[in-house]
């Protein structure tokens, strides 16, 4: 059974891209286009890691991250940011919510698999 | 296409969808929304675009969209007003973005200094509004423009550091915060691990007694001493989601020095760097029963957490759920080329079921047998089945209006006038080939709306308007035709200027009485142009002549119907798919052929004194008070060697797309119909005078008249504003 990624971003494109990339390293990934979709996949799905973009429709990436950490079925599952941002306060943000990393888009496969490996149990 | 390719395709109709959502959330903050959702629905946009252009390395597309969203930034967190001089520079930064986007799919130059230009104007806004928020130099300069993956860099090239340090001592202490982010002390021993030799230490004396143990704090400090050939950079990235919350100090331990002792038990070095978390570290027994349990998620049951990890059962779950929640995709994206071939096997369909009905219709068969009412319901589902194929190709027009509302814009900054571009019926869907071949002929109706029929602001305010002019587009379906509008609220067709103008270009005598309604068709002349001195604005200096061209030959047909002082409207009926005509099947000389309705003007039945004879050969028929050419049909395809007398035939009277009128004389008219389009090209050869065949209830190949080149090659037709001229003269 490979391990279940959930990746919750608006973009279809990013969806596909970590989707080709996650799928070739043996994840099995489910996907979600916004926060609050996002939650609504974690009610069926177990994610062994989230990744989860910030700027999004109805309920975005830091909304999402807090909503998750507020379930206590979810709080060691591990969330990692997608953010295009190198800036310091968008990832104190993103920690605040309670984000395990990020990943600075844009990713390269084998260091987005790398990320994952990193954080995953 | 590989994936890479494929993605990219994605990432740039995206771009197309997002686009749109752009300027949608700009034009309405400028009608004065000020929703937040709005706002934030804009940058998105630009970030989607940023984010997506970053992956595929389109660097100066990256750079517009990285300053653009910057300012936007800056509106979202109400730093900078959205003044309409604001979100003026907005939308025309909406512009660039898109003409950045299409380069970059095409390959095409880009408006370099425009692009530079914006550049420094989104960047002026953000100087301004951070110094009026107080706050030196941010936004646009403060932000790094940092898109290499720095964390990220395990694999890369060691940056300078001390290469004869053989290790690492490394005190890291967890605060609970680290474990509440899911981060894992065992994964991050793990990697270090990987990095080469380690032994790990675990320090249990801060550890309380039982009683005093808060289940979610963090008591341990880990000792590790690593034995690698990476540099200090890999260690500090290890641990850079956790930085903030532990406390940590790497030192390196140069070869042959010796280390201090740990303050705790020393542990043997892990060789396997795959422990399972219920088994984190060949530490002490006392500690490996300790450390998940108090140091792990706090949330779980001590024993359970050991035992086994909430994620391990809950995967089983997703195990058997597998497949439930996928990708939300509420579209699949299909070969263009798929589609078409499906929409020729069901054109196919179409003529087999006619050919059947007809067979079955000649065997003398009842209409009320059994076999005749299947057939009817075979014909039902035949046409439903063409139509929800030819829905498939089916584009909405919004896009395409989107774009015009740009020209709208571009123009009002070079006329100086104020114009608000209305849109309706954008949902309305056509053939996408329609579309794509509508955007010239709706550019040029656009510009000529802007330049010609909207007035000065001041010339309006004397008239009693508003200064403000609208231009309408709308698109509707009306029976089985899309009809697209293009009106004004300006001063109308001047139509004294307009027969002066034709006069003078003699087009027209001076003494010529025309209708309203002629004097606005002459718009549509070849050669006519109204601007009295040449304007950059209305076209490549083409007229009306060329987007009535273009609409004849997507099949439709344009109409000018005009209120001095109330404005203008244009009418283009366009059919909905390029796959079928409407057509009439006429009979020459035993042959079945197919006329395109829209070429046809009238149908007459000749009397004898309408006919006469003009030279030697050449005979022409009074047609509304003028003289058009008689071209008999059958002559001219060589089915019979004498023409046909055109008294007791009929004679339809057909415009060419250069708006030549001709006669051309047929036998009989047997029906009209819908048909599909088979292309004799691909089949057979390219035939002048033939546009295309389709293939008849009985079985027989029809073909399909291509009017223009039909009239071209006979080399007589006559210009319609000869036949004006014969009309009035």
């Amino acid at each position: 059974m490979s391990m279940t990624i959930l990746t919750v971003d608006d973009s279809r494109t990013m969806r596909d891209m970590l989707k080709v990339a996650l799928t070739e390293a043996g994840y099995r990934v489910v996907q979600a286009v916004d926060g609050m979709h996002g939650l609504e996949v974690l009610m069926q799905e177990a994610p062994r890691v989230i990744i989860t973009d910030i700027n999004m429709p109805k309920l975005d990436g830091f909304g999402f991250i807090e909503r998750v950490r507020g379930n206590q079925k979810f709080l060691g599952v591990p969330i990692l940011v997608l953010t295009t941002e190198s800036s310091v306060e968008k990832k104190n943000l993103a920690r605040r919510a309670g984000a395990t990393g990020w990943i600075v888009k844009p990713f390269d496969s084998v260091k987005l698999v790398d990320v994952v490996r990193r954080v995953a149990a | 296409m590989d994936t890479m390719a494929a993605i990219r395709e994605t990432f740039f109709q995206e771009c197309e969808e997002q686009l749109g959502e752009l300027e949608v959330g700009l034009l309405a903050m400028d009608e004065g929304d000020t929703n937040p959702e709005t706002v934030n629905a804009v940058f998105r946009a630009v970030h989607s675009i940023k984010g997506g252009a970053g992956a595929f390395k389109l660097d100066r597309l990256v750079r517009f969209a990285h300053t653009f969203e910057t300012t936007l930034d800056l509106i979202r967190s109400e730093k900078l007003a959205p003044s309409p001089a604001v979100l003026k520079t907005m939308l025309r930064s909406a512009d660039v973005l898109a003409d950045l986007v299409k380069a970059a799919r095409t390959d095409e130059a880009v408006d370099e200094a425009r692009m530079e230009a914006l550049i420094e104007e989104l960047k002026g806004l953000a100087s301004d509004a951070n110094e009026a928020s107080g706050q030196d130099k941010g936004g646009a300069e403060a932000e790094p423009l940092d898109f290499q993956p720095l964390m990220l860099s395990i694999d890369d090239e060691p940056e300078v550091s001390e290469p004869e340090a053989a290790g690492y001592a490394i005190k890291f202490t967890p605060m609970p915060d680290l474990y509440r982010k899911g981060n894992e002390t065992v994964r991050l021993m793990r990697e270090l691990a990987r990095m080469g030799d380690v032994s790990i230490a675990c320090d249990v004396g801060s550890l309380p007694l039982l009683d005093a143990l808060d289940p979610e704090g963090a008591y341990l400090t880990w000792r590790v001493e690593l034995s690698t050939n990476e540099d200090i950079g890999a260690i500090h990235e290890l641990f850079e989601f956790v930085v903030d919350d532990c406390e940590l100090e790497i030192t390196p331990i140069r070869a042959g020095a010796t280390n201090e002792e740990p303050q705790s038990a020393q542990v043997p070095p892990i060789d396997d760097v795959r422990p399972a978390p219920s088994a984190p570290l060949a530490a002490s027994p006392v500690e490996s029963r300790r450390e998940p349990a108090v140091d792990s998620r706090a949330h779980e049951d001590e024993t359970h957490a050991v035992a086994a990890p909430p994620v391990a059962h809950e995967a089983e779950k997703a195990k058997s759920e597998h497949g439930k929640v996928e990708a939300a995709a509420p579209t699949i994206r299909v070969d263009l080329e798929r589609v078409d071939r499906l929409i020729n096997l069901v054109g196919e369909l179409v003529i087999n079921q006619a050919m059947l009905s007809q067979r079955v219709m000649e065997a003398g068969l009842a209409r009320s047998s059994s076999v005749a009412a299947g057939l009817g319901a075979l014909e039902q589902l035949t046409r439903e089945i063409q139509e929800g194929v030819m829905a498939i190709r089916a584009q909405p027009v919004k896009p395409l209006f989107q774009r015009m509302s740009r020209i709208v814009r571009e123009l009002t900054d070079a006329t100086g006038k104020s114009v608000r571009l209305r849109t309706e019926g954008e949902a309305t869907e056509v053939d996408r080939t329609v579309v794509e071949r509508l955007a010239d002929p709706l550019t040029h109706m656009i510009r000529n709306a802007v330049d010609h029929g909207v007035e000065t602001p001041e010339v309006r305010a004397a008239a009693g308007k508003p200064p403000q002019g609208e231009v309408k587009l709308s698109a509707a379906h009306r029976s089985g035709r899309i009809v697209i509008e293009v009106s004004d609220d300006g001063a109308g067709i001047d139509r004294p200027r307009v027969r002066a103008i034709a006069i003078k270009k003699e087009l027209i005598p001076a003494d010529a009485q025309l209708s309203d309604g002629e004097i606005d068709n002459l718009l549509f002349l070849p050669g006519f142009s109204t601007a009295t001195k040449v304007s950059n604005i209305s076209g490549r200096g083409v007229g009306m002549d060329v987007v009535k061209r273009s609409i004849q030959a997507l099949g439709g047909r344009i109409s000018i119907s005009s209120r001095p002082g109330f404005g203008s409207t244009f009418s283009m009926s366009l059919p909905l798919t390029l796959a079928v005509l409407d057509g009439m099947v006429v009979k020459v000389a035993d042959q079945t052929l197919v006329v395109p309705l829209t070429a046809i003007v009238e149908t007459l039945r000749p009397k004898k004194s309408d006919v006469h004879a003009l030279g030697l050969d050449a005979r022409v028929i009074s047609d509304r008070g003028g003289f058009a050419p008689l071209i008999d049909v059958g002559q001219e395809l060589g089915y019979r060697k004498t023409p046909a007398d055109p008294v007791g035939g009929v004679v339809l009277v057909v415009e060419t797309e250069v708006s030549t009128r001709c006669a051309l004389v047929v036998d009989a008219i047997h029906d009209q119909r819908q048909v599909v389009i088979k292309s004799l090209e691909a089949n057979y050869r390219q035939v002048p005078g033939i546009a295309a065949a389709t293939i008849l209830g009985d079985g027989r190949v029809a073909l399909i008249l291509d009017i223009d080149t039909f009239v071209a090659r006979t080399n007589r037709g006559a210009p319609a504003s000869e036949v004006l001229l014969a009309a009035t003269g």
